[in-house]
This record gives C-alpha cells, sequence and structure tokens, in this order.
C-alpha cells in the first residue's frame, strides 16, 4: 500500500511546490535567502521560539480569534457558514500573524531593521505595528497610487514610527513596490529584513509565511469541532498573492475540504496568468505575450496584484484547491449584504470571497452545505471608498 | 571556450583594459547609431538591455529607460532586427530579465540572439541554482551565459560562479542595484576573489559612474561596465555626439 498523499508540505530542496516556487534572486541576494531558510528552519523547531511567536499572538494580537456562525446569512442563502474572524485581530486582518513570526525571526537573527512592502497599507501598517512592539526600525514601500487611496493608513504607519516611502516607479502600485523592497534589501540586507506581506517571493519566503499563517486553519479546525462540524464541505478565502488562504487552506489541505480561492477578476493569476518568473519565483503571472508583466486592476488594493503565491499555482495545477474570478461589480453588494445580515463589514478583499459564496448559493455551493469562510480583514480602511462608489451609484 | 571570451581575453591579451557601455536597446530611433558612436570612442564591447516591466536589479535610470523603450513596442525581436544595422565588430552582450527569454523560449532565444551577433547575455535574477536550464540553452547556441558576482558572495560560491561563467565574470562592485554610486565599492576584492581560482575575464560594473571611478576600477580588473551614467545622457537628449564625448572621457581616464 502506499503512502497516502499529503498536501501544503514542505517545499523540496529547491524550494519547489511542484514546478512553481524557486529562488530567483540576484546572486547579492542568495546569502540572505539562505540565512533566512537556515534561521527559519532553526527557529521554526526551536520550543522557545515557538512559544514566544504564540504569547505575542496570544497576549499582543488577540488570538486565537473567534470562530462565528454567520446564521442569518446562512439563513438567507441556505448554506450553514462559519466565519474564522481574522478581521478582529490586531491592526484589522490576518497579516499581523505573519509579521509578528517574521519580525521575531528578524531579531533572532541579529538585524535591526525591516522593510516591507504594502498594497492597501494592511500590510504596511502591521509590519509598523509589529515593529514597534519589538523596536525595530521599520522602512514601507508604497505605490504613490496606493499612498493616495490609502492615505489614512500612510498616518498609521507614520504614527507607529515608520517611514513610508511613496513608489513612483512602473504603474506605482504593488509590484512595483515590491520592486523597489527589493532594491532596498539588496542594499541594506546585512542589518535588513524584508518581511514579505504575503505567501510569495523567493525560497524560502512562501514557505515561511504560509507557516505562520496556517495558525488560522489550525485554530479554526479546532473551534468547529466545538461546533459538531468535524470537516467542513468547503474553505474559502479571498487571494491576491494567497496568503490568507493559505493559512486556512493549510489547516484543511489534507482532509476531505474543498478549497476554495477568490481572486479579483482584474488581478486573476490562476484564471488569466500564465507560468513566469517575478519577484524571485516561478509562478502564474498576468503577462503579455513578450513576458511583460500587466498591471492588475481591482476595486480593492491588497487583491491588485498580477502573480499568486507559488503553493497556490501548485494547488492549481493539481486541481487540490480550485480559483475563481469575481468582478468588481459584485463586491459592494457583498460587503452590504454581509454588513446588513451579520454587522460585520468586511475588507473588500475579503468581500471577493463573500461575493462568490452569494454567486454560487444552491449551484457551485449546494444548498445546505458546510462553509468556512476566512473573514480576512476589517473594512475600516475601505468605507471611504466604499461611501463615494455609492454615492456615485445614487 | 565560446567565442566571447575568446574576443575579450584577446583584447586583455594586448594589454588594453576592457571598456564596456551599456545602452537600452529601442531607447530611441537612432540607438543604433549611439552603439557604433560608443564603438567609435572605443567602446571594446557593448552591453543591450533588452527591457522589462519590472526591472528588480535595476536603479531609477535603467528602470526609465525600460518603461520608456516598452512604450515604443520593443521586443527582443524588434532589437535583433534594428541590430541587422548595426556597422561595428564588436562583441555584443544581452542583458535582460529571466521571464523575457523565459517567455520566448530559453532554446529559441539562444538562438535568435546569436544568429543576431549577441554571443552572450546576463540574466541578473539567474542565481547560480536557476540558471541551469538557460546555460543548456545558451550552449546550443555560441551565446556566453554571463554571472555575477556579488560583494555578498561567499568564497566557496565564488568559486563555483568563476568555474561555471561563460564569457567573463560580472564582478558587482556594491550590494546595490545599477546607477548608485558612492564610495570606492568593493569591485577589486570581489576581482581578486574570482582570481583565486580563475583567470577568466572580470570586468567590474554597478556604480561606475566616473571616469575617474572606471580607471580605478580597470587597475584592479580586465575593465568596466558602464551603464547608468551613459543612459542618463540619452534619457536627457544627448545623441551620438554626446555619447561619443562620454565614452571617449571614460576611455582616455582608463588609458592613461
Amino acid at each position: 500500500m502506499s503512502d497516502p498523499v499529503l498536501y501544503m508540505e514542505e517545499p523540496d530542496e529547491r524550494g519547489r511546490f511542484g514546478e512553481f516556487g524557486g529562488r530567483f534572486v540576484p546572486e547579492a541576494l542568495i546569502p540572505a535567502c539562505l540565512e533566512l531558510e537556515a534561521a527559519f528552519i532553526d527557529a521554526w523547531s526551536d520550543a522557545a521560539f515557538i512559544e514566544e511567536y504564540r504569547t505575542v499572538l496570544r497576549e499582543f494580537a488577540g488570538r486565537p480569534t473567534p470562530v462565528t456562525p454567520l446564521l442569518r446569512l446562512g439563513e438567507h442563502l441556505g448554506l450553514r457558514i462559519f466565519a474564522k474572524r481574522e478581521d478582529l485581530a490586531h491592526t484589522g486582518s490576518h497579516k499581523i500573524n505573519n509579521v509578528i513570526g517574521q519580525t521575531l525571526l528578524t531579531k533572532r537573527m541579529g538585524k535591526r531593521r525591516v522593510i516591507a512592502e504594502t498594497g492597501a497599507g494592511q500590510h504596511g501598517v502591521a509590519t509598523a505595528t509589529a515593529a514597534a512592539r519589538l523596536g525595530l526600525e521599520c522602512t514601507v514601500f508604497m505605490g504613490e497610487v496606493d499612498t493616495e487611496r490609502q492615505i489614512l493608513n500612510v498616518f498609521r504607519m507614520e504614527l507607529l514610527g515608520s517611514r513610508v516611502v511613496p513608489v513612483t516607479s512602473g504603474s506605482r502600485t504593488l509590484k512595483d513596490a515590491v520592486n523597489e523592497a527589493m532594491r532596498d534589501w539588496v542594499t541594506c540586507v546585512a542589518d535588513t529584513h524584508y518581511c514579505i506581506g504575503s505567501v510569495m517571493g523567493p525560497h524560502p519566503f512562501p514557505w515561511i509565511v504560509r507557516e505562520f499563517q496556517s495558525i488560522i486553519g489550525q485554530e479554526a479546525s479546532r473551534q468547529l469541532a466545538d461546533f459538531g462540524v468535524d470537516v467542513p464541505d468547503v474553505v474559502i478565502a479571498c487571494v491576491g498573492g494567497g496568503s490568507n488562504a493559505a493559512g486556512i487552506f493549510a489547516g484543511f489541505a489534507n482532509t476531505s475540504s474543498r478549497l476554495v480561492g477568490i481572486e479579483a477578476a482584474g488581478g486573476s493569476a490562476v484564471g488569466n496568468g500564465s507560468p513566469g518568473v517575478l519577484h524571485g519565483m516561478r509562478s502564474l503571472l498576468m503577462q503579455d505575450e513578450f513576458g511583460q508583466i500587466e498591471e492588475a486592476h481591482s476595486i480593492s488594493a491588497g487583491l491588485d496584484y498580477p502573480g499568486i503565491g507559488p503553493e497556490h499555482a501548485h494547488l492549481a495545477q493539481i486541481r487540490r484547491a480550485e480559483y475563481y474570478a469575481i468582478g468588481d461589480e459584485d463586491v459592494i453588494g457583498a460587503l452590504r449584504l454581509l454588513s446588513e445580515k451579520e454587522g460585520i463589514i468586511p475588507a473588500l478583499e475579503t468581500a471577493h470571497a463573500v461575493a462568490w459564496m452569494i454567486r454560487e448559493a444552491g449551484g457551485a455551493l449546494p444548498t445546505g452545505s458546510t462553509v468556512l469562510l476566512n473573514l480576512s480583514g476589517r473594512g475600516d480602511k475601505d468605507v471611504a471608498q466604499v461611501q463615494a462608489i455609492l454615492h456615485a451609484e445614487s | 571556450m565560446k567565442s566571447l571570451e575568446r574576443d575579450l581575453r584577446a583584447v586583455r591579451a594586448t594589454g588594453r583594459k576592457l571598456l564596456v557601455p551599456y545602452f537600452m536597446g529601442g531607447l530611441t530611433n537612432d540607438w543604433i547609431e549611439h552603439v557604433e558612436a560608443a564603438v567609435l570612442a572605443g567602446a571594446d564591447a557593448v552591453e543591450i538591455g533588452i527591457p522589462f516591466s519590472d526591472p528588480m536589479m535595476d536603479g531609477p535610470v535603467i528602470q526609465e529607460a525600460d518603461l520608456r523603450s516598452l512604450t515604443f513596442g520593443t521586443t527582443l525581436d524588434s532589437i535583433c532586427d534594428d541590430l541587422s544595422r548595426l556597422d561595428a565588430a564588436v562583441p555584443l552582450i544581452a542583458m535582460t530579465y529571466y521571464n523575457i527569454v523565459l517567455h520566448y523560449g530559453l532554446e529559441r532565444a539562444a538562438g535568435k540572439l546569436a544568429d543576431s551577433d549577441i554571443h552572450g547575455a546576463i540574466i541578473p535574477d539567474l542565481p547560480l541554482e536557476e540558471t541551469g536550464p538557460w546555460i543548456a540553452a545558451c550552449d546550443g547556441a555560441d551565446v556566453a551565459s554571463v554571472l555575477l558576482v556579488a560583494p555578498s558572495t561567499p568564497p566557496e560560491r565564488v568559486d563555483q560562479l568563476a568555474a561555471r561563467t561563460q564569457g567573463f565574470a560580472y564582478a558587482s562592485a556594491r550590494m546595490a542595484v545599477t546607477g548608485q554610486s558612492a564610495g570606492g565599492g568593493d569591485g577589486e576584492r570581489v576581482v581578486a576573489s574570482i582570481r583565486r581560482t580563475s583567470d577568466v575575464p572580470a570586468l567590474i560594473g554597478i556604480g561606475i559612474a566616473t571616469p575617474n571611478q572606471a580607471k580605478e576600477a580597470a587597475e584592479v580588473s580586465d575593465g568596466v561596465i558602464v551603464g547608468s551614467a551613459l543612459v542618463q545622457v540619452i534619457l536627457d537628449g544627448g545623441g551620438s555626439s554626446e555619447v561619443e564625448a562620454l565614452i571617449m572621457g571614460f576611455r582616455s581616464a582608463i588609458d592613461s
């Protein structure tokens, strides 16, 4: 009898998940990637480090986050829905899980400074927060377009003692912020850790970030048992780079649950992408016939990324997870419905996953299904934008 | 030995230091004339950028050149077409990012470069562990796969890079992206680390912005690569005469 196939295990020694992943960075960054890999392997097998990580998450970040049954929305859609409440984590999204892990790792490596890229500002705010808590210097790179869209998050990061650098190159959005952070890292790698915000970038980042986010799935799995749910029929999460999805999928990858990732239609790397190499990884990317990377366009800055984490590309290829796209037009209605039915205003990113549930209830989501939704972030940061959109429509 | 390395070794054997300017392909209508002007002014080989939307290893000057060239519809094919007009007999080396050749098809890209008399290629986002398929493609087409050595590269890895690089070794003078320049840099140390095990030509690049920096770098290596300083002149509207003057300045400093 052959061993069962296990999903979401460690990547191979070259950092590959199947044919995706790898380490496509300049030679100058190779020593830093190797150092990080060694430090993570060492830390992640050190009970004291894991205890410290969990203690900070508990005492500072508000974990464990609850699982909330969404009774009224469930009745409306004919589904049994549970929401994993990452919106209740400190700073308002799952991003804090990863940055606590990476900033602790930064200190363990003896580095004094972190840098981060950010789109909507969630990862930037989370990194600035963790850096303040742990006494690290922090610089956040943010596309100039996004600094204008998310001006309050820029101010939050500055209040937290971080420097925000508006990136004026290229499309002036998330992918350009990643480029600029990489450039800074090449220059300052001796004392600086690049705290990547999603399951992307060169090996070992996709693996490290997934491991630090997997606490979402681990907690949810335990918490569902309290509701008498052994295994949900479907686990749903929105996907930009894919860190919240990777985190919740990790708790259910080796169960019978369907895993569903929802991309923004204007940033659909699985739906519209093809294999390529960007930002240190081989993955699925939105690109033209010459290999030039296309700009993603989404109502939510956090899904405005033309690629996807390599492990998601792999899970899509082997069909362990399914990925679908939701257009901007369905997102606001989903945000309103969740707000009105459940008293939870979700982030626009999260609203994509809600929109898919609404669209597919009774279809791809058979009536009566038990669904676990990763409620990855709260919508406070998006309220002004939603107000402007609704005002323009009325 | 590939033709690029043979050609560069032949220049070195005459006692001359190599001067390798970088041009962004397709940046202006007359970019081929800029290349010709540089060769007339004393360039020994020319690096030709094939633009990419996300040039991670490049600073602001080359980034702008990438994006401006792309707005003109520049592609690997269009650059090769333009080069059929080039009237200059020096080695040509392509500089681009992996996604461009990956998308073109590795073997097809290497073949296309060789057919266009480009006998070397620098792909800065391909480190040693990932470069195998590209080297295999280059081996089928007399294209030298040029590898970079960084100031942060540990000694045993320098040895591996020196053994596997083709054409020449690109010694990065700084822990920086292209165009940044302050202080002397680590070029001398990087070249010395390459020389411990290899006599492959070693050129210093990244942050060589002035003739004086070029002179100092050339004294401890086989030559220099000049990129952003030159591209800036072209972005500012400079033409062949400005290119010629700039390259002559570097040439005379290196030769003095």
